[in-house]
């Protein structure tokens, strides 16, 4: 029922933008909109919204609008406004809330889903519970640090949250049968009706509570949320008082003691409980009916809301301050025993009753009532619209569906509905400068599309330092997600180029294997030596080991500069021999031949013959095949330095061989 | 952990230090610094655990973290060290390196000294440039950094100039830095290199160049022995730890197969050195300790005969050599324990002192034990 192609979008409205006056256009980001005013004025026809296309969610509640444009703001000027989702992620003070619930959800993931029945039951409950406190923790923050304005919104907008989550909690979650349903309900009203509680904290603390004007508010209160112990121990005061009437005190103090609650255990069966609730109840009206309490209309009235008489509880409007409340102080004093399918018909009574055609519901109250007509799916529908934030629907949602209470509902479009929430949220998280880290693991355990959206963006994190990349470099290798690795060693690596950095640049091109940019920057290395007449970064390039394979290049640099090793070391006919091999095994670039080749010259002058006649041959060769490939344009346009080095290896190359045929002549001969 | 005591603190840290203790010190360290990284606003924080109106029934203590007071700081926090009890030296990913004030009369934070772009590529005048400056490592007056642009600078925190920089020192991003002498200090790069290099001598040279062997692991930490300077610890990308005698070979001693992925952290206890701590990008913190043959080690207290009857097979010989240069390490000689249960986001710095450890991690929490050997 979410999101379906007959809903209609609801507008959301850009503040600065005008589209009464100018048509606007926008472009879909990850995670938020760019909305632009064009040149084109307002004509005729209005363009419908949600041209995107079915399958885009309306954005969620409200939206931010964030004036990132050039200009000084008048009519004329051209604005570009980033318009965000997701509001809520940019709240500092929740921040907590999104680091420690990702804990718990992680958790949540990785539970044993083995666990039988009850078990698995009260693990549920657990981890329930846990975001609440997380939710709890985070108000309880805001109210230390209570000096900026946003954060009385919050922490309402919060309280909403929890006040929801429990009740979900009570009715889907832990699924409360009769009998413990209505203790579970009591509690919850209690928790989250705490306006009252100032005004009982008044009464108590005052000198002499029983003349305090509003001691039997605070009495109504105890009866009205079930507190009855509390509620006798203030009627004590007031009865020592009046010695006259504690007859009457004693009666109803009784009366309010026998009340039978139902057992969170099994110590009595339901029927049990109600055939005492039933004695109690006709109790309660012989007491009202013979006047008893007619001298005190406090006391009579309690009596009368102990009878669950609706006019008395609804006498008491004020202290019940919402609907919510009213209808459990009903259930609780016409049927506690009320089964979790009848909480419906009561509730729907309740808030029509309560409200009094007064007021419309607000979303608040709406989503309550979705909840107590187990329309979890409306419930998830209407938070997301009511809500500045995708955390709420994401985690509770998910949790819903661990208990295994939201299977075989498809969506039209995407996967189903709880991978489509974490999908919004963990998008919402890594448009967050900060947060992306976190949206990783929802991507994860999304199982259809979170692979295609963390790979969109991931590519998205900006890499301002070598740390941060690897960071970013590792949650792409675990994940195999090689394309992406590539392109972040890539960037990487130009980077370190264009910083003259060959050294990293080459580390990088390395990690990624990429063999194309491993050749790119051997040839910055290379070129560099022919420039500089020796190479840079002998620390990296002496230490290349295997890696050195990856490109054909750079195993000529590493192999060019063992060359050099050697020469440097004196041990000449190893030299001579690699150098010989770099150009026979075709292992050097032809662009090079020359450089190697002028290499060869002080070898070939050396005193003692290093050559041999087969290796002078080979040498002359590769001479041949280099002056012979190019064309006879190309020779004229070659300068004079080109023409004489060939004519000097020529020469040089004959006098070695000259040298080497009597060398080896003589040694034969000999 | 009952006795871990954790606070959110809506940044993502990257570094924790202890503040150093006074030299005649007993009790154990009450404040710490932290650093963030990666967001709009990055700060450095000052922590106090000490708090006396939080100390429980049994002198031990409860309750969180509380922040005395914090500063903006431009960049992210990359490395951080205390100078000494007041100033603490930060390396930022502009190459800014900056020394902090912290104000102990009034709980404020100042900016004391600033080198600006200490670390840089192509050009230090340019607007844009600046070099991530990875690692700082003090020694009060000295203070040695290292960065991306492979440079290496030495300053004096009273001093307006670097006193010495090697410029290109290494062709790779170097990742971190510490003293091994008082002249000599140890570097790590990104292709698996340490480093040792004399202060002394003008040549832009290191003295000695060490290396693992084969795929060239990034190595992302070092740390020395306290007592035995020849023995070193150092992190890789692959979460292996090394252990290095820097008197012979060029290889590592040992390599233990550790973390998952990187580790980004490596100390020995300052004072009980048999322990060591790593904490790396998988989210765990290990503690790895050599003393349970404890009890075989000779005792020179026990005067009584008893403790003669343990100086069996090897204690003699392994009492003069260290621990961790034994040649079979894994040999039930150690003993290593994860200190997080429930690991999820990267734990980027940890810092040890007396028995107290503290931690920072991706999840925007910062962690501290009190009670480390109890």
């Amino acid at each position: 029922k979410l999101l379906t192609d007959t809903e209609v979008p609801i507008p959301s409205v850009v503040p600065g933008a005008d589209p009464s006056a100018r048509q606007l256009c926008f472009a879909w980001g990850p995670a938020e909109v760019l909305v632009c005013e064009t040149l084109f004025g307002r004509r005729g026809g209005s363009p419908s919204r949600g041209e995107a296309g079915p399958g885009r969610a309306p954005p969620a509640g409200a939206l931010t609008g964030r004036v990132a444009g050039t200009g000084d703001g008048g009519p004329s000027s051209s604005r570009v406004f980033v318009v965000r989702k997701d509001q809520d992620i940019y709240i500092q003070t929740l921040r907590k809330l999104f680091n420690e619930s990702h804990g718990i959800f992680i958790g949540l993931q990785r539970s044993e889903e083995e666990l039988a029945g009850k078990s698995r039951k009260a693990q549920l409950v657990q981890v329930s519970k846990n975001y609440r406190s997380v939710i709890r923790a985070c108000m309880e923050d805001m109210h230390q640090a209570a000096s900026k304005f946003v954060c009385s919104l919050t922490v309402s907008i919060l309280s909403a949250m929890e006040l929801i989550w429990n009740l979900c909690e009570i009715l889907f979650v832990e699924a409360a049968a009769a009998g413990p349903l209505l203790l579970r309900l009591l509690d919850w009203v209690r928790l989250h009706v705490c306006d009252v509680d100032n005004m009982v904290r008044e009464v108590l603390s005052s000198e002499n509570p029983s003349k305090h004007e509003l001691f039997w508010n605070a009495v109504d209160v105890f009866v009205l949320q079930g507190r009855m112990d509390e509620a006798r121990h203030l009627l004590a005061k007031e009865a020592s008082a009046n010695p006259t009437s504690v007859n009457m005190y004693k009666t109803l103090d009784d009366l309010m003691k026998k009340m039978p609650v139902p057992s969170l255990g099994n110590t009595q069966t339901l029927t049990e409980m109600e055939l005492k609730w039933q004695h109690w109840h006709e109790e309660c009206q012989r007491y009202l009916q013979d006047g008893t309490f007619a001298s005190n209309s406090h006391m009579e009235s309690i009596c009368k809301i102990l009878l669950g008489d609706e006019d008395a509880i609804l006498e008491k409007k004020e202290l019940l301050t919402t609907w919510y409340q009213f209808l459990v102080t009903r259930l609780l004093y016409s049927h506690p025993t009320v089964k979790p399918m009848e909480l419906r018909f009561y509730a729907q009574s309740s808030m029509d009753l309560f409200l009094g055609g007064e007021s419309s519901p607000e979303p608040l109250d709406t989503i309550l009532m979705a909840a107590f007509e187990f329309e979890m799916h409306q419930v998830i529908k209407e938070c997301s619209i009511a809500l500045s934030n995708w955390w709420f629907v994401a985690h509770l949602t998910d949790l819903l569906d661990h208990c295994k209470l939201l299977q075989s509902h498809n969506l039209y479009f995407g996967s189903n509905m709880r991978e489509f929430l974490l999908l919004e949220y963990a998008s919402g998280l890594f448009s967050h400068h900060s947060l992306w880290q976190l949206g990783v693991d929802y991507f994860d355990h999304c199982p259809e599309y979170g692979r295609v959206y963390l790979e969109l963006h991931i590519e998205r994190i900006p890499l301002n330092t070598e740390q941060k990349a690897l960071k970013v470099l590792r949650i792409c290798e675990q994940r195999q997600m090689h394309e992406q690795v590539r392109s972040i060693c890539k960037i990487m690596a130009m980077k370190a180029l264009r910083n003259n950095r060959l050294g990293s640049a080459l580390s990088w091109s390395i990690r990624a294997k990429d063999a194309a940019f491993a050749t790119l920057i051997s040839d910055r290395f290379l070129k560099d030596y022919c420039e500089r007449g020796c190479f840079s970064d002998l620390d990296l390039i002496d230490n290349l080991g295997p890696s050195m394979l990856l490109s054909d290049r750079l195993t000529f640099l590493g192999k060019y500069r063992e060359f050099h090793r050697l020469y440097g070391e004196k041990r000449f006919s190893e030299a001579a021999k690699l150098l010989l091999m770099l150009m026979t095994a075709h292992i050097a670039p032809c662009s090079f031949w020359m450089t190697l080749l002028t290499d060869a010259l002080p070898l070939l002058e050396q005193k003692e013959v290093i050559f041999s006649a087969e290796q002078t041959y080979e040498l002359m060769r590769c001479l041949e095949d280099l002056t012979a490939g190019k064309s006879d344009k190309q020779k004229f346009q070659d300068d004079d330095v080109e023409t004489m080095k060939v004519e000097m290896l020529r020469l040089a190359l004959a006098r070695n061989l000259a040298r080497v045929i009597v060398k080896e002549g003589t040694l034969e001969g000999s | 952990m009952e006795d871990v005591c954790a606070k959110f603190v809506s940044q993502k840290i990257s570094k924790t230090r202890w503040r150093p203790l006074p030299a005649a010190a007993l009790q154990p360290p009450d404040l710490f610094a932290t650093g963030s990284w990666d967001n709009e606003d990055n700060r450095i924080s000052i922590w106090s655990v000490g708090d006396l109106g939080n100390v429980g029934l049994n002198g031990e203590y409860q309750g969180e973290p509380q922040l005395l007071c914090d500063i903006r700081h431009n960049g992210d926090v990359m490395d951080m060290q205390f100078l000494d009890q007041e100033r603490i030296v930060v390396a930022s990913s502009t190459g800014t390196v900056t020394v902090f004030r912290h104000h102990q009369n009034n709980q404020t934070l100042s900016a004391n000294q600033r080198w600006e772009k200490a670390h840089y590529h192509v050009d230090q005048d340019t607007s844009c440039g600046g070099a991530a400056c990875t690692g700082v490592i003090c020694n009060n007056p000295e203070i040695v950094t290292v960065g991306e642009d492979g440079r290496i600078n030495l300053f004096r925190a009273d001093q307006k100039d670097a006193v010495r920089t090697i410029d290109n020192a290494d062709s790779s991003t170097l990742h971190a830095v510490t003293f091994l002498r008082t002249t000599e200090i140890l570097t790590v790069n990104s292709i698996g290199q340490l480093k040792i290099w004399d202060l002394r001598q003008q040549r832009n040279e290191p003295s000695q160049i060490f290396s693992l062997t084969g795929d060239r692991v990034p190595l992302h930490c070092v740390d020395r022995h306290p007592n035995q300077q020849h023995v070193v610890a150092t992190g890789g990308q692959d979460g292996m730890l090394s252990v290095w005698d820097i008197r012979q070979g060029t290889m590592p001693v040992s390599l233990l197969n550790a973390h998952e992925a990187e580790m980004w952290e490596v100390h020995f206890h300052p004072s009980n050195p048999d322990h060591l701590f790593t904490c790396s990008e998988d989210g765990s913190l290990w503690h790895w300790d050599t003393s349970t043959d404890v009890a075989e080690k000779p005792s020179f207290l026990h005067q009584g005969g008893r403790s003669t009857t343990y100086f069996s097979h090897n204690t003699i010989n392994q009492s003069v050599v260290s621990a961790w240069l034994s040649n079979d390490p894994t040999k039930d000689r150690m003993e290593i324990t994860n200190l997080i249960p429930n690991q999820t986001l990267s734990v980027n710095s940890l810092d040890i002192l007396g028995p107290c450890l503290v931690y920072g991690t991706d999840a925007e929490a910062i962690y501290v034990n009190r009670q480390l050997f109890a």
